[in-house]
C-alpha cells in the first residue's frame, strides 16, 4: 500500500509543530480574509509571498495553502451573517444563506456550511492523494511538445471556463505571456525588456504583479465605489440544524463535492467557477426550485462544499504536472520557484515530504477550521464593524513593506505602484487579470518548450499535431473555444438582427 | 470614419495593440533566428503579433456592435492611492520604516471621502508600530527603522 505509507510520511511533517503552527496561521489569515471583503486570496497570498522567503519551503506552502481554504470558510459566514460575501466565490452563499439567516436560522446555515467544507475538503484531499502517483507517471513521458500543447490547453481552458469576453481574455493571457518572458533569456543570455534597469533582467516578479495588479487594483474599485455596510446584528441561537435541514443537505454536500472537485482539477476552474455551478445544479435538481433564494438550505451546502473541494483539487494539475490551473495556484509556483523547486512531476520524487506534508496539512487545516471557525465566528463578525477608511490603508501598507522586503529594492516598490495603476485601467476596461497571471507564471515555460519542441523536430511545426498526446490536447483546446464561440457568435448574429430592425 | 460604438471594446483593442506595437519596437533589436533554433527575438515577437491582432479585433468590433461606456470618476483616488505607495518607495530607505509607514497611511488615507486627520495619524502610528514589532522583530527582516542621518541602523 504505497498511498498509505505515503500518507504516513507526509502526517509525520505535517504535524510537527512548526508546520502545525503555520497551517494555523495559514487558515487564520485566510479566514480573515475570507471575512474582509476587498482584499481575497490572490492578493494576499501575493502579500505574503516574499515574506515566506525565511520560511522552509514545506511550512511556506503549508500556511499559503491555507490562505485559500481558509478564505473558502470565511467568505460563506459574512454571507450568511450579513449578506456581504467577503469572497467572490461566496457570493452565491448569499442568496440563500442570508435568508436563512433571516429566518433566524443563521447558526444552522454556518454550521452546515461549515461541516459540508469539512466533508469536501477530506474527499478532496483523498482525491489529490489518489490522483497523484498516476498522474505524475503519465507527466514524465511527455516530452516538450506535450507540455507546450498541455499549457496551450490549460490557458484555453482558464479563458473558456473564466466569465468575461473571450477575446479580452485572450489578448490578457499573451499580454502576460509577454510579461512572463521580461529578463534575461536562459538560451542566449540577452536582457530582454529591461529598459537597463538591472532589477529587471532578473524578471518581473509574481508578486510585484500580482500585489499590484490584484491587491493595488481591489483597494481602488472599491474606493471608489460608495461603502454601504448596514450591519444586521443577528442572534445566533443555535448551531444545530434541525433533521429536516439535515436530510435536504446531506445529498447536496455529495452533489457539490462532486461537482467541485471536477471543476477544480479543470484549467481555469477553481472555487468561484465550482460554487457558481453547484448552486445551478442544484436548483435544477431539486423539487422546489421555487424555494431558492427564499432560504434553502440546499443553496448553501452544495456551493460551500464545492468552492472548498475545488479550493484542493486544484492542486492536482499544480502539483503533478507543474500547470497552475487558476490564479492562486500561479501564485504558488511563485512561491516554489523562490524557494528553487520546479513545480512539476520531479517534485514527488525529489522532494516527497513536501508533497505528501503538504497533502495532509491541508486535510488537518480543514479540521482546524471546523473547530477553530464556529466560536469565533463572533469575533469575525465584529471585524467586519472596522470601516475601509481604516483597513485599506492597512493593507496597502502591508503590500508595500512585503514587496520591499523582496530584495530591499525600492524598484520593486515603484514596479507594483505601476501594475497597481495598470490593474486599474485593465478593471476600467473590463480586462479581467487572473489569465494575465496564468500567462505571466507560464510565459517562460511556454516559451523554452516551444524551442525544445521546435529544436527537437529541427523547425518542423507539425511535431505538435503528429504525436498523439499532444495531438489530443490540442484538439480539446480547439473543441472548448469551437464551444464558446458558437453561441456566441449566434448572439451576436441576433444583437445585429434588433439592430437592423430598429 | 465609423462611429465608435463600444468605447469600452474600443479602447482595450487599442491598449493590446499598443503594447503588441511595444513588444515589437523595442525587440526590433533582438535575434530572431530560426524556427528550428530561436533566438531571443523569436518569440517575443509571436507575441506582439497575437496582440495586434487580438487588439484590431477587438477595435473592429467596437464599430460595428454597440456596448457600454466607460464611466469616468475622479481620478483622485487612484492618484493618491498610487502616489502614497511610490512615497513609501521614496522615503523608506532614508527616512525609516516608521516615518515612511505613518507617511504611506496618512497620504493613502486622504483617498476616502470620509478623510479625517488626528484618525488617519493615529492609525498611522499604531500601524508603524505593528509593523516594526512583526517584519523587523518577528520576520527579522533588515530594513532602517530610523531616519539614517541620525546614525542609527
Amino acid at each position: 500500500m504505497d498511498l498509505i505509507s505515503n500518507l504516513a510520511l507526509g502526517f509525520g511533517v505535517a504535524v510537527s509543530p512548526i508546520n502545525l503552527l503555520y497551517a494555523l496561521i495559514g487558515c487564520l489569515l485566510g479566514t480573515l480574509i475570507g471575512v474582509l471583503p476587498g482584499i481575497g486570496p490572490v492578493a494576499t497570498i501575493a502579500m505574503l509571498l516574499p515574506i515566506t522567503y525565511g520560511v522552509p519551503p514545506v511550512s511556506a506552502l503549508i500556511m499559503l495553502a491555507g490562505i485559500y481554504y481558509g478564505a473558502q470558510y470565511g467568505g460563506s459566514t459574512t454571507s450568511i451573517l450579513v449578506n456581504l460575501p467577503g469572497e467572490a466565490s461566496s457570493a452565491v452563499t448569499c442568496l440563500d444563506g442570508y435568508q436563512m439567516a433571516r429566518k433566524g436560522r443563521a447558526g444552522a446555515a454556518l454550521c452546515i456550511a461549515a461541516l459540508g467544507s469539512f466533508f469536501a475538503g477530506c474527499v478532496g484531499t483523498l482525491l489529490l492523494a489518489a490522483f497523484a502517483l498516476p498522474m505524475t507517471e503519465l507527466a514524465l513521458k511527455f516530452g516538450p511538445a506535450e507540455y507546450f500543447s498541455l499549457m496551450v490547453l490549460g490557458m484555453i481552458g482558464a479563458v473558456v471556463l473564466a466569465h468575461g469576453s473571450l477575446l479580452r481574455a485572450i489578448a490578457m493571457i499573451v499580454l502576460g505571456l509577454l510579461f512572463g518572458i521580461v529578463g534575461t533569456d536562459v538560451n542566449s543570455g540577452m536582457a530582454r525588456f529591461s529598459f537597463g534597469v538591472p532589477e529587471l533582467t532578473d524578471g518581473i516578479g509574481t508578486a510585484q504583479i500580482a500585489v499590484g495588479v490584484f491587491g493595488f487594483a481591489e483597494i481602488l474599485m472599491s474606493l471608489t465605489k460608495k461603502e454601504n455596510r448596514d450591519i444586521l446584528q443577528q442572534k445566533l441561537t443555535s448551531l444545530m440544524p434541525n433533521r429536516e435541514e439535515i436530510r435536504r443537505s446531506i445529498p447536496a454536500v455529495i452533489r457539490g463535492t462532486t461537482i467541485g472537485s471536477l471543476l477544480g482539477i479543470l484549467p481555469g476552474g477553481g472555487a468561484l467557477l465550482a460554487s457558481f455551478a453547484a448552486y445551478g445544479l442544484e436548483k435544477k435538481v431539486s423539487r422546489r426550485p421555487k424555494e431558492f433564494g427564499k432560504g434553502a438550505v440546499e443553496g448553501v451546502a452544495g456551493p460551500e462544499s464545492a468552492n472548498n473541494a475545488a479550493a484542493q483539487t486544484s492542486f492536482i494539475p499544480l502539483l503533478t504536472l507543474g500547470i497552475p490551473p487558476n490564479a492562486v495556484m500561479a501564485l504558488m509556483v511563485g512561491a516554489m520557484t523562490i524557494h528553487n523547486i520546479q513545480p512539476g512531476p520531479q517534485v514527488m520524487t525529489s522532494n516527497p515530504g513536501l508533497f505528501w506534508g503538504l497533502i495532509v496539512s491541508m486535510w488537518i487545516g480543514n479540521l482546524m477550521l471546523v473547530v477553530l471557525n464556529l466560536p469565533l465566528i463572533g469575533m469575525w463578525v465584529k471585524l467586519l464593524t472596522v470601516p475601509y477608511r481604516l483597513l485599506y490603508p492597512a493593507i496597502l501598507l502591508f503590500c508595500a513593506i512585503g514587496v520591499y522586503s523582496l530584495s530591499n529594492s525600492t524598484v520593486d516598490v515603484y514596479i507594483t505602484a505601476l501594475f497597481g495603476f495598470m490593474g486599474y485601467i485593465f478593471a476600467k476596461l473590463e480586462c479581467e487579470p487572473a489569465p494575465l497571471l496564468l500567462g505571466f507564471v507560464l510565459g517562460p515555460l511556454l516559451e523554452e518548450n516551444l524551442r525544445r519542441a521546435m529544436l527537437l523536430s529541427r523547425g518542423d511545426p507539425t511535431v505538435f499535431f503528429t504525436r498523439p498526446i499532444s495531438l489530443t490536447m490540442l484538439l480539446l483546446a480547439g473543441f472548448l473555444l469551437l464551444l464558446i464561440v458558437a453561441p456566441q457568435f449566434r448572439k451576436t448574429r441576433e444583437e445585429a438582427f434588433v439592430e437592423g430592425e430598429a | 470614419m465609423a462611429k465608435i460604438r463600444n468605447p469600452k471594446d474600443f479602447a482595450a483593442g487599442l491598449m493590446f495593440v499598443g503594447f503588441g506595437v511595444a513588444a515589437i519596437a523595442i525587440g526590433i533589436g533582438y535575434p530572431l533566428g530560426v524556427a528550428a533554433r530561436m533566438g531571443p527575438g523569436y518569440f517575443p515577437r509571436i507575441l506582439g503579433i497575437m496582440l495586434i491582432v487580438l487588439g484590431a479585433v477587438l477595435v473592429l468590433r467596437a464599430l460595428r456592435l454597440k456596448g457600454e461606456k466607460i464611466t469616468l470618476e475622479s481620478p483622485r483616488p487612484l492618484l493618491i492611492v498610487i502616489g502614497s505607495v511610490v512615497l513609501f518607495g521614496l522615503t523608506a530607505p532614508t527616512l525609516g520604516l516608521v516615518i515612511a509607514s505613518i507617511l504611506l497611511i496618512v497620504a493613502s488615507s486622504a483617498a476616502s471621502t470620509e478623510f479625517r486627520w488626528k484618525e488617519a495619524l493615529v492609525s498611522g502610528v499604531v500601524l508603524a508600530a505593528l509593523s516594526v514589532a512583526g517584519f523587523i522583530w518577528g520576520l527579522g527582516l533588515q530594513f532602517s527603522v530610523w531616519p539614517t542621518f541620525l546614525g542609527r541602523g
